[in-house]
């Protein structure tokens, strides 16, 4: 049965292992990007890093992407259950794919559309003029990126709680039901838990995306905020310096793997086994 | 009953939630301005202009393309791959089959891309299609993956090892018993990995070559000049095929119903 | 399942039909890449009845991503389209082959003072494009007084009513003009001067934009903003309210011109399509569809009067004496992306 794995694990090996190792490699040397021959091995990127103007950025970053993720989830998680409840298959099945559809639309587009229903002039303040009451500043703050935010990464929260809850046996829940135990008893001590590894693949999807976005900052934030994602960006695309974009592309995902790693102990071994990070 | 009609209100508000966006780009495609800024007009002629565009028409097609061959490869491969390292004893296997795993996932996108540049100049590959294919599908298993585990888990773990009692060869265990109950998990994987291929823009954008352009990457490259309304029409139609598949699903989808629940 | 399998395996083979099938002929093609929605497509036709080259149009959004894909490598493009500043970095790291101008005849249709820039001297390696001018954009109910300095950005009576530009050059570059600098300083003093007048900016500063500042324009939701001559010209098209200034203390001036990659294929071809685009009755017709401005003189005296004497579209000579053109910023990068971060992050 292990067998099957081995062509994807390959797969790997070649096309994420390898790339990481380069970028590795980058992090830890400094010299002309461009010239292999020039590099030194160097910790100064580290050092760079750790300056208060960078620090303030990642701290931003993830704080945002904390709420965000757990906004999703309070918003996700209920959506989801409902789906999950509905009594025919067919019912399911067409409300996640109405679900998933919005994201086939261009990414932009969608975020553009945004603006316009946001904005001073736009749809929503034309709508509270009109009922006489005075425009809101809805647009360009952290409140408007946490929206985007939230609007963007929805469906990675709902789709894999969904297909956790979808399946769930039901001898377990009419079991407790037997046993006398009220609905929200049910719900706490038997579905909820159970639904942790959907939960926890959840949170994995929502929160890194979040942290490192910087589009959606970009567009509906006005750029006020720089995000740790743009200054990685930057760094590969305008300055160059692929050393420095690389130090904190690694400082980024040990953050990561450091927070996922906290949260799956919290969640994940009720399950007897985990997602597996380290 | 109260508790029902709550639910139903939040649903409302959930996909109200999800479309508005999607129905401001459909009510200015029949914008006669060019700029989102002012409604000031009712037209077609965006949806005639984007009968001619073969610039917009080509980027379509190749959406289309790259974004189902993704998702098949990275289903199948994603599925094989999380039932391999599910039935794995736990040990340096796993552990680094599913670290490796979450490794694209964690790493921002263009990172992913740039690393991935470095890997094809290496190799010596000629930028283009099979690139695109290449790292779609090297950024959409892990989702597949990550997707169909938590269905492992939940799978009774003695439903495989009775089959094979029971005579069950591995591979027909695999079809027969396990895949079915796992089904749900893969048609996630699935719409997630067609999903994340379809939007995708940075890891495209530097690993394609000659020509080979995605939606995304045409729409951002129009960022500069604004977004030509083309494209909301295009979104318009797009929605519509997308809608009538659902239709179509739907008639296929009702015999296995009952073999769902 | 079955049936699903059926309809997915057909469908996979229909695509791959497809894709071989695109791949069939082998035609005397060109791979162009540019700017996206930047030009207009009846030319590319045109090219391909009048010589029997295929184009293979790409498109990308700005200059820093072009510079990436070029210096990667991995696809051979034949003609490409940037901007004045990368043009000037391509010629320093070798990234673009010199124009064989005996086989571009019509070098002459180029406006001569369009001829021999700063960025690429005697025009050795590039054929303008386009071409405009940067400034102020403002509505004119919203703004009561004569716009003439760039002071008026920093102006606490407008607050919540300015946009400034998401890019580091166009933004710091603003307010070394203010300063009485540069563009081009690689002074850190002046740049650091630039950066706290910029950070105390800051709070008046609605949102800083991409392109989207057009859009929000239009529609009124800030009074002033910063654009592109040639995107004023739309704008104000679109809502009359409208109207642009090039502040006293100077502006950037900017080209997009045509330059053939070192990985070039079809060398001959690309100079033929080059040659083309510098025709009259090519430029004019991008013109019309673009909204820029050439700097083809045959094609500027097509263009109807009020486009022509335009002072947006093409001002006198005075107002261009005034303009710099972005250089080569390799050497100082890293310095404006660490006073950009230090700008955006400041509160």
């Amino acid at each position: 049965m292990k067998k099957v794995a081995y062509p994807y694990v390959m797969w790997m090996v070649i096309f994420i292992l390898v790339p990481l190792f380069l970028v590795v490699y980058f992090a830890f040397t400094t010299g002309d990007s461009k010239n292999y021959d020039t590099f030194t091995f160097s910790l100064d990127n580290f050092r760079r890093f750790l300056s208060p103007i960078y620090l303030e950025v990642m701290t931003r970053s993830l704080l945002l992407s904390v709420i965000s993720t757990f906004i999703c989830f309070i918003l996700g998680y209920p959506i989801a259950y409902i789906i999950a409840n509905k009594r025919s298959a067919k019912m399911r099945n067409n409300m996640i794919l109405l679900f998933v559809i919005p994201m086939w639309m261009n990414f932009l587009l969608r975020t553009y559309a945004w603006l316009t229903i946001l904005g001073k002039n736009g749809i929503i303040n034309t709508f509270l003029n009109f009922l006489g009451f005075e425009s809101l500043e809805l647009l360009y703050n952290s409140g408007s990126v946490i929206l985007g935010m939230v609007y963007n990464f929805l469906p990675f929260m709902v789709l894999p709680i969904y297909s956790v809850l979808v399946k769930m046996d039901r001898k377990l829940i009419e079991a407790a039901e037997d046993l006398g135990a009220s609905r929200s008893t049910i719900f706490r001590r038997v579905i909820f838990p159970l639904s942790l590894p959907g939960v926890m693949t959840g949170f994995t999807m929502v929160f890194t995306p979040a942290v490192s976005t910087f589009i959606i900052s970009n567009l509906l934030g006005g750029n006020k905020t720089t995000l740790i994602g743009n200054v990685i960006e930057q760094q590969f695309i305008y300055t160059g310096d692929w050393h420095f974009g690389s130090t904190m592309s690694i400082i980024l995902m040990g953050i990561i793997l450091l927070v996922m790693a906290i949260t799956n102990k919290g969640g994940g071994d009720l399950e007897g086994g985990r997602g597996a990070l380290w | 009953m109260v508790k029902k009609s709550f639910r139903n209100i939040y649903t409302v508000l959930i996909f109200l939630f999800l479309y508005a966006p999607i129905i401001i780009l459909i009510i200015y495609s029949f914008n006669e301005s060019k700029s989102r800024g002012a409604f000031t007009g009712f037209t077609l002629k965006w949806y005639q202009d984007l009968f001619s565009n073969r610039e917009v028409l080509k980027a379509l097609s190749n959406t289309m393309i790259i974004a189902v061959v993704t998702t098949i490869v990275a289903t199948t491969l994603g599925t094989l791959a999380a039932i391999g390292i599910h039935f794995s004893r736990k040990g340096p296997f796993k552990q680094m089959a599913l670290n490796l795993n979450y490794l694209p996932i964690l790493n921002p996108d263009v990172v992913i891309a740039v690393s991935l540049i470095a890997l094809y100049r290496f190799m010596g590959l000629d930028f283009g299609l099979s690139t695109v294919l290449l790292s779609h599908i090297t950024f959409c298993t892990p989702y597949v993956v990550l997707a169909v585990l938590p269905k492992l888990k939940q799978m009774n773990v003695h439903l495989a090892e009775a089959a094979m009692d029971l005579g069950a060869k591995p591979m027909y265990a695999l079809r027969k018993v396990i895949i079915p109950e796992i089904m749900p998990g893969i048609v996630t994987g699935a719409l997630l990995a067609f999903t994340l291929s379809v939007d995708d823009f940075a890891i495209s954008f530097f690993t394609t070559g000659h020509g080979v352009q995605n939606l995304s990457i045409l729409i951002f490259s129009m960022a500069r000049r604004g977004i030509n309304p083309v494209i909301n029409a295009l979104s318009t139609f797009m929605l519509i095929g997308f809608f009538i598949l659902l239709l179509v699903i739907n008639r296929i989808g009702r015999k296995e119903e009952e073999e769902i629940y | 399942m079955n049936k699903m399998k059926k309809i997915i395996s057909a469908s996979l083979i229909g695509a791959s039909l497809f894709a071989l099938s695109a791949c069939g002929e082998k035609k005397e093609t060109i791979n162009v890449y540019n700017f996206g929605d930047y030009i207009n497509f009846d030319v590319l036709e045109q090219f391909t009845e009048e010589t029997g080259i295929e184009v293979n149009y790409d498109t990308y959004a700005n200059n820093e991503d072009i510079y990436v894909k070029l210096k990667q490598g991995g696809s051979s493009y034949d003609v490409v389209f940037i901007s004045d500043y990368t043009i000037e970095r391509a010629i320093n790291e070798d990234l673009i082959v010199p124009l064989d101008w005996n086989n571009i005849p019509n070098r002459d249709k180029i406006d001569p003072s369009f001829q021999d820039l700063v960025f690429d001297p005697e025009n050795a390696y590039s054929a303008p494009y386009m071409w405009g001018t940067f400034g102020i954009l403002y509505n004119k109910t919203m703004v009561n007084e004569p716009v003439t300095s760039w002071d008026i950005l920093w102006d606490e009576k407008y607050k919540d009513e300015i946009l400034m530009l998401n890019s580091q050059r166009d933004t710091i570059g603003v307010s070394l003009l203010r300063l009485g600098y540069s563009m081009n300083t690689r002074d850190i003093g002046e740049l650091e001067e630039a950066r706290d007048e910029l950070i105390k900016q800051k709070p008046i500063v609605y949102a800083y934009l991409g392109d989207d500042i057009k859009d929000a324009l239009i529609a009124e939701e800030a009074a002033l903003g910063l654009v592109w001559s040639g995107d004023a010209m739309y704008m104000i098209d679109e809502n009359p309210n409208l109207d642009y200034a090039i502040p006293q203390e100077g502006t950037n001036i900017w080209f997009d011109s045509m330059v053939i990659p070192k990985s070039v294929s079809n060398k001959t071809g690309a100079e033929k399509f080059i040659n083309f685009m510098l025709r009259p009755d090519i430029a004019i017709q991008n013109v019309d569809y673009i909204g820029y401005s050439t700097p083809i003189t045959e094609a500027v005296e097509m263009l109807p009067e009020e486009i022509r004497n335009s002072p947006i579209a093409y001002p006198s000579d005075e107002v261009l004496e005034n303009t710099e053109i972005f250089r080569d910023p390799s050497d100082v990068l890293s310095v404006y992306d660490r006073i950009w971060t230090e700008i955006t992050s400041s509160n």
